[in-house]
């Protein structure tokens, strides 16, 4: 059987998160038969939906969001009345210190051995959602001691769930493309955790419900599936939109807000010079009038659930890329994104993004030619795109010329040392450190994909210390050489084993590691 | 994997400010030897790298001595002259505080000292140092843990402090731990990210060129780019050692510590009385110095023993530096050493008796060292230091006579 270690290389960091470590046989398997390797997880749809116990529909969490809402607000109000000054919900209570209670003592550090795993500096996060959790043992607490931390509220103790459920999908896969690919199209179509409680609340439910179910579906599925998500909807304050023309838009004498029908055709469909004009951004918005969410008062269903709001919906036909949409209320925007989503700017710009993502900055303009036809010829059938991209020679042949991305340079270092996270905190904590908060960009376009942005020499600067931490934290338990075999055997440069060789420690040696060309590059 | 260890770690400020974690070993026993009332501690320092012992505590007059050593050779004269510690070997300049801890008689030197182990491999040599084991492999458990564990009850000392990102593999195994360490993310240290840069400009233009950068960028953020380098490791060690000195001298704290200071692996460029070594010797000098005063009144009953995996070339190769060796220094300090001493049976430095022709002959076991100092800081037996401390070692007998 044929061996090809660099085309091992290219099936599991091109295409997946890296070679797992332990006993996965990753790269071997992968070096007998690259492309099926790769593909072997395309026909297994269902397991890219992700769903673990404890993890809520959007609906629920917007319900817990809202009732928790009402509680910081009653208690403000309370505080308020009686002078004090307003406190979060209270602390839990710590147990009694049991000095002579020896088994407790040890369940207390064993809880703060759970939580060992954020121990970096904390960078500033987004919010104090990403704080890890209380690194004390409460059960120790001693009388003098300063003020218990806030235990965390149910928004972050959410995004954290969520969060430690897509790190450990990703660090347990076989291959990783699905998962890859689930990154992909949920930084497409980004929201951020940032924009408000709601959005933190709803940020791993949106990626869970919008995007996985069609990741090897159809295009128009996900982009009808994101655009009437009430994350995004949120995000993009579309349930603040009003027909002009509408009864709430008549009676409350406010009207469009374009932000949605913008994002929609310049960031998601058919992007920038794409052939729209300002005039059809308008009309778009006042077609996607009326898509909201329920609010807490649940008047128009479910609280936080979609709804069309016949009410705020912009009245009468609308003309659209040259195309009239008949008054035909939540018809009339699904019909529009239906035709959107097949638009020949929209593959176009689909194709050329997909395979600067997994090939190069600069992608082959073949490739993405031949991806283009793929869209067109098969309306957006996703399975069918990836796989194109997997057929295609470009893709194998094509230097690694890509640096991982924060995310992918975490995870792809977690699975190479076989560590299932069980908290979520170091890996929040260094993608904040590396300008890659998790379902936090800065703006509606998402994180970059290019190596100008990650190769910059602050955050390779900072991965290097990350790596050096994660080698002082777990060198001591590996051999670094081992784990060079499993991440690249003979593809290894001979410069990388050399460096790794000559360590001075295993630390040093793990840090060396997770840094090198092989673990960098994709 | 190190997820079952039993720690406990915390913010920094918390510990030393008296938060939880004190209350986490505020039952632990006292350890006290019933004999004379003393309460002894040990703090275990593992140089990870290989330390030049022979620029440590050089043998200024071993005739081969400046010949091998060549453009590093310490002197007795100059404008960085070495401390003469007897009238054959001297102290790294580096090392003012050792100097005075060795007049007060508080410090000594083991030279051409070694583990068992006699190949050049880091990650191997560690083991052995650290296991306690004859050969490499065996990394379940560490020696200075099957000594707590080999503690008669009811004098057991229930916990040591591991410090640092993770317990060393010395103080791994059944007896508990608890660790501790700085919070704020450390950062690479300049050793790492320098073979890092190497290897990318072989590898890697872009990488390099970001790196080199980032690199630039930090010093400057630092105010520190005047400094040379090693400023950051040095500040790192004191500060580790002050923090760990002020745990351990509570009255409920950790009896034992072991931590680990790493950047030993001097292959180019190492230096003479100044440069790369000189800057980490005085990094341990000044953690040596923050034992001291933060342990106050219990230094008196304390031992420090820095070791290293094994020693380096007694030549000095052909980038100003020394390659993997065999024998080097051991060092120990603190108010219960019986110090002033250079212990050594010195093999000498003709080629005729450098191991393998390249390095100092070890004619000292490391381990009978480390045997003799607990033997008299906890009354460890003959037998359970030959046979659980440290296995299949009763050819390497305590060594008797290092503590006060």
């Amino acid at each position: 059987m044929a061996r090809d270690s660099q085309a091992a290389l290219v099936a599991l960091n091109r295409f997946g998160f890296g070679s797992r470590g332990g006993a996965s046989g990753d790269l071997i398997n992968a070096a007998s038969d690259p492309r099926g390797f790769v593909k072997a997880e395309l026909n297994r749809p269902s397991g890219v939906l992700l769903e673990a116990p404890g993890l809520q529909s959007t609906p629920q969490l917007g319900q817990a969001a809202f009732a928790y809402q009402d509680q910081v607000k009653q208690a403000r109000e309370a505080a308020a009345k009686a002078g004090t000054p307003a406190e979060a919900p209270p602390a839990q209570t710590p147990g009694d210190p049991k000095p002579d209670n020896k088994l407790r003592r040890n369940l207390s550090l064993n809880m703060v051995t759970t939580e060992i795993a954020g121990q970096m500096a904390e960078a500033k996060p987004a919010d104090n959602a990403m704080k890890p959790e209380s690194m004390q043992p409460s059960a120790a607490a001693p009388p003098a001691a300063k003020p218990a931390p806030q235990p965390l509220n149910v928004i972050q103790k959410t995004f954290r769930a969520e969060a430690l459920a897509r790190l450990q999908r990703a660090t347990l896969v076989e291959c990783g493309f699905t998962e890859r690919l689930v990154v992909f199209w949920s930084n497409h179509f980004c929201i951020s955790a940032s924009k408000g409680e709601l959005a933190r609340m709803w940020a791993g439910a949106f990626e869970r419900e919008a995007i996985r179910p069609h990741v090897l579906g159809r295009f128009a599925d996900m982009l009808r599936s994101v655009e009437q998500h009430p994350a995004m909807l949120f995000f993009l304050d579309n349930q603040q939109s009003l027909g002009p023309d509408s009864r709430a838009g008549q009676n409350r004498k406010r009207g469009l807000n374009e932000n949605l029908a913008r994002e929609i055709m310049e960031l998601h469909t058919l992007g920038v010079g794409g052939g729209y004009t300002q005039e059809d951004v308008t009309s778009l918005a006042r077609i996607i009038t009326g898509w909201s969410f329920a609010g807490r008062q649940g008047q128009l269903g479910a609280p936080g659930s979609f709804v069309f709001n016949a009410n705020a919906h912009q009245p009468g036909p609308q003309l659209l890329l040259g195309k009239t949409y008949e008054a035909t209320g939540l018809a009339q925007g699904e019909a529009a994104l239906a035709d959107i989503a097949r638009h020949p700017s929209t593959a176009n710009f689909i194709a050329t993004k997909f395979v600067r993502h997994f090939v190069a900055d600069d992608p082959p303009q073949a490739l993405v030619a031949r991806l283009r036809e793929v869209f067109v010829k098969t309306d957006g059938d996703l399975k069918a795109l990836a796989t194109a991209l997997v057929d295609s020679n470009e893709a194998w042949q094509a230097p690694l010329t890509k640096l991982r991305s924060p995310y992918d340079f975490l995870v792809a270092s977690g699975r190479l040392l076989a560590r299932v996270p069980e908290d979520p905190g170091s890996y929040l904590n260094s993608l904040n450190l590396l300008g890659q908060p998790l379902w936090s960009p800065a703006g509606p376009n998402g994180f970059p994909d290019t190596n100008a942005a990650w190769a910059a020499p602050e955050g390779v600067k900072l991965r290097l210390d990350i790596a050096a931490q994660m080698g002082a934290r777990l060198g001591n338990n590996i051999d670094p050489l081992d784990l060079l075999e499993f991440a690249a055997a003979d593809a290894a440069s001979i410069e990388t084993r050399r460096t790794i060789e000559r360590a001075e420690s295993r630390q040093q040696a793990l840090a060396l590691l997770l840094m090198s060309p092989e673990m960098q590059r994709r | 994997m190190d997820c079952c260890e039993n720690r406990l770690l915390t913010s920094r400020r918390g510990l030393l400010l008296g938060g939880v974690s004190f209350a986490a070993w505020a039952y632990l026993p006292k350890f006290a030897r019933a004999a004379d009332g003393r309460d002894p501690r040990l703090i275990v320092v593992i140089l990870r790298g290989a330390l030049d012992g022979l620029s440590t505590v050089a043998p200024l007059s071993d005739p081969d001595y400046a010949g091998l050593h060549g453009s590093i050779a310490l002197a007795a004269d100059g404008a960085h002259p070495a401390i003469m510690l007897d009238s054959f070997f001297a102290l790294h300049p580096a090392m003012p505080e050792f100097a005075r801890m060795y007049r007060d008689r508080h410090a000594a030197v083991i030279h051409a000292v070694a583990t068992p182990y006699r190949d050049r491999s880091h990650f191997d040599g560690q083991d052995v140092l650290e296991s306690g084991y004859a050969g490499p492999g065996r990394v379940q458990s560490g020696w200075l843990n099957r000594a707590l564990e080999a503690l008669p009850r009811g004098e057991r000392v229930s916990s040591a402090l591991a410090v640092g990102p993770t317990t060393p593999l010395v103080l791994r195994g059944n007896a508990p731990t608890v660790g501790w360490a700085p919070v704020a993310l450390p950062q690479a240290d300049d050793d790492t990210a320098m073979r890092l840069a190497d290897l990318y400009r072989h590898r890697d233009p872009a990488l390099a060129s970001a790196l080199s950068q980032g690199l630039q960028l930090e010093k400057a953020a630092s105010g520190d780019d005047m400094k040379p380098k090693g400023g950051n490791a040095v500040a790192q060690m004191r500060q580790v050692a002050r923090g760990a000195a002020k745990l351990m001298a509570a009255d409920d704290g950790p009896r034992i510590a072991a931590l680990a200071f790493d950047g030993w692996d001097t292959h180019a460029n190492e230096g003479g009385p100044v440069g790369r070594l000189a800057f980490l010797l005085g990094g341990l000098d000044g953690a040596l110095a923050e034992f001291e005063s933060g342990l106050g009144d219990r230094w008196r009953d304390t031992v420090v023993v820095a070791a290293t995996e094994f020693g380096r070339t007694a030549r000095i190769n052909g980038t100003d530096g020394t390659d993997h060796g065999t024998a080097t220094v051991a060092l120990l300090a603190g108010g219960a050493v019986k110090g002033g001493r250079v212990i050594s049976d010195w093999p000498g430095l003709k080629l005729a008796n450098l191991y393998e022709g390249r390095d100092l002959k070890p004619t000292t076991d490391l381990r009978s060292v480390i045997k003799g100092v607990l033997q008299a800081q906890f009354g460890l037996s003959d037998r359970v230091l030959a046979e659980t401390v440290f296995p299949d070692s009763a050819t390497a007998r305590p060594m008797k006579g290092l503590v006060v």
